[in-house]
């Protein structure tokens, strides 16, 4: 506190700073958690759902992934302004922390389907043939077999997910969503004070780096495949 | 008795594709594998023994023929009976295929938990099985942890999990070397005769061939062109695939030193080999040369083996003979049950150098 007071950092701007922070976590969080929850099961589809596969659907794997492309190439900020009736819909308004949490789920089910997508491809197709050779049925075959073996790839992708959608969340001040960067953008940019947007920058620098650290610490706990003897 | 795999005229075509043209993996291939035997299919890459042993529990499909195994047309079984029945046929592959994410109880246990068993009949039935394959002191490590072999013995277990009948191996030793494949060879034996399992090998060498099956098919471009025990194989190939793929174990091969001294004028000692089969592979031939022809023969190079009882190999000798009395030699020897190749002459020059 009085650190904050040395630098001339009012304890107005810093129970700001606190809301925002806690606003940036709550939106990733939950955002993160629903994406994951929709996209894992959208990437597994996507990877085996392809002609000669485990659950082969082709015209179900051609529309998901032209949809999952559609989303991913849409800027992000143009995504939050363009489903506002359907953010209404879902979240019962169109402002506010709780709204912002529809577009940056929206955006983070294709970003993590195709993380999980690829991971699962990279799983040896050895496995799969010696899982059949078992009498596995494709279900289990994907629960007991793709999904742990690619649990590296994919935690390690989920991490660059969340890290992702805390750069994501700075933008949904448009819909007054709140947060870390639309703390910055008001006080630092538009009430020129650079000290609240030094500080904005330094708590994200320290969010994105305890979320990589973590993420990769976990990564390399569920990855058996290189282990120091 | 019912043999325990019947192969009846199966084919596998693999339809054209973009940029590579229609291929016919296996055709018209009839074949039995008897119950309790070691039954070993040789090839050269591209044979179509990798097709031939998928075949057996349907992980390809035929494009026509029967495979029936144990008295069951796996061909004619929907999904879920297929499954079940897959169940009766373990396989092991020659990059183990385990899972990284899974210890080595864990990899044994997935066959059991794909089949829906409890925890304490698992954790009964896996246990003696790392005795089995002796890991009993590795349950808990990861496949990263250990060595080929060791995967092997991992993969072994896990494929004899659902206690089946018959057990496929697909180059199971191809990735090991010479040493660690004999012991995984002596662990099949082994299995082979305690369980009574019978066991499908496919590889590539002679070797393995050699070391533990009781009959043997060749196959070449898609057919089965030779099968017959391995003793007979070994000693009396009847083709030239056969022949060639000998010829790394049996020493049809040269030394490379001797081979450049072998010329086809006749001014030097005649070169023979001498190929023995059977139980004349014993008989003292040379020794018989000498004492009823008076001809002394130089070894000079040899190479005899043996396949369960029956021995077998080549001798190459030099006589210094030629004309009447070489074709005198060659009848001899013909009549002591050798199979004798004349292979020319050793060049004069360099053996005065030698």
């Amino acid at each position: 506190m009085s650190l904050l007071n040395h630098l001339g950092i009012s304890p107005q701007i810093y129970a700001l700073l606190v809301e925002a922070t806690l606003q940036t976590l709550h939106m990733t969080a939950v955002a993160g958690l629903l994406g994951t929850l929709f996209g894992l099961p959208l990437g597994v589809l996507l990877a085996t759902s392809g002609r000669g596969e485990l659950l082969q659907c082709v015209t179900f794997n051609r529309i998901a992934g032209l949809v999952v492309n559609a989303t991913r190439s849409t800027p992000f900020i143009i995504l939050v302004v363009a489903i506002i009736p359907f953010t209404r819909l879902v979240a019962g308004t169109s402002i506010g922390t709780a709204a912002a949490i529809v577009p940056l789920t929206i955006a983070a089910i294709p970003f993590i389907a195709r993380i999980v997508e690829t991971s699962i491809r990279e799983v040896d197709q050895g496995l799969v043939e010696a899982a059949k050779a078992m009498g596995a049925t494709p279900l289990q075959i994907i629960r007991k077999v793709l999904i742990p073996e690619a649990m590296p790839g994919i935690v390690a992708g989920l991490t660059l997910a969340i890290v992702s959608l805390i750069g994501y969340s700075a933008m949904v001040g448009a819909v007054g969503g709140g947060g870390l960067g639309d703390l910055g953008i008001r006080y630092g940019y538009q009430r020129f004070m650079p000290e609240v947007m030094a500080l904005v920058v330094l708590v994200l620098i320290v969010l994105v780096q305890a979320v990589q650290t973590a993420g990769d610490r976990l990564a390399r706990r569920v990855n058996k495949r290189l282990r120091d003897a | 008795m019912e043999p325990m795999i019947r192969l009846e005229a199966v084919s596998k075509h693999y339809p054209a594709r973009k940029g590579s043209a229609a291929v016919t993996a296996l055709s018209e291939t009839s074949l039995n594998i008897d119950r309790g035997e070691i039954f070993g299919v040789i090839g050269r890459s591209g044979a179509g023994k990798s097709t031939l042993i998928r075949l057996i529990n349907l992980l390809e499909r035929p494009s026509s023929g029967r495979v029936v195994v144990d008295g069951i047309d796996l061909t004619a079984l929907d999904n879920s009976r297929l499954r079940a029945v897959r169940r009766q046929i373990g396989m092991i592959f020659q990059h183990f295929n385990l899972l990284s994410s899974r210890t080595v109880f864990d990899n044994v246990a997935l066959p059991l938990e794909l089949a829906g068993l409890s925890g304490k009949e698992i954790r009964s039935k896996v246990t003696p099985l790392l005795e089995l394959v002796g890991l009993a002191d590795k349950t808990g490590r990861y496949p990263a942890e250990l060595s080929g072999g060791q995967k092997q013995r991992v993969g072994i277990a896990r494929a004899l999990a659902t206690e089946p009948k018959v057990l496929l191996c697909d180059e199971a030793t191809s990735a090991l070397d010479p040493e660690t494949t004999r012991s995984i060879l002596g662990l099949l034996r082994d299995i082979n005769e305690k369980l009574g399992i019978t066991i499908v090998v496919i590889t590539h060498e002679m070797q393995v061939i050699k070391e533990i099956c009781d009959r043997v098919a060749v196959i070449d471009a898609g057919k089965v062109v030779e099968l017959a025990s391995v003793e007979q194989v070994f000693t009396r190939p009847q083709t030239e695939v056969t022949r060639s793929l000998l010829a790394v174990v049996s020493g049809d091969e040269l030394p490379s030193p001797l081979a450049a001294r072998l010329s086809p004028k006749a001014d030097g000692p005649a070169v023979l080999r001498l190929r023995f089969t059977g139980e004349d592979a014993e008989a003292p031939v040379i020794a018989r040369l000498s004492r009823h022809h008076g001809v002394e023969a130089s070894i000079l190079y040899g190479q005899v083996d043996s396949i369960r009882n029956a021995s077998f190999g080549t001798l190459v000798i030099a006589v210094p003979v030629s004309g009447e009395a070489l074709a005198a030699v060659i009848r001899f020897l013909e009549n002591q049950n050798v199979v004798v190749e004349s292979l020319g002459y050793l060049a004069a020059d360099i053996r005065a150098a030698g």
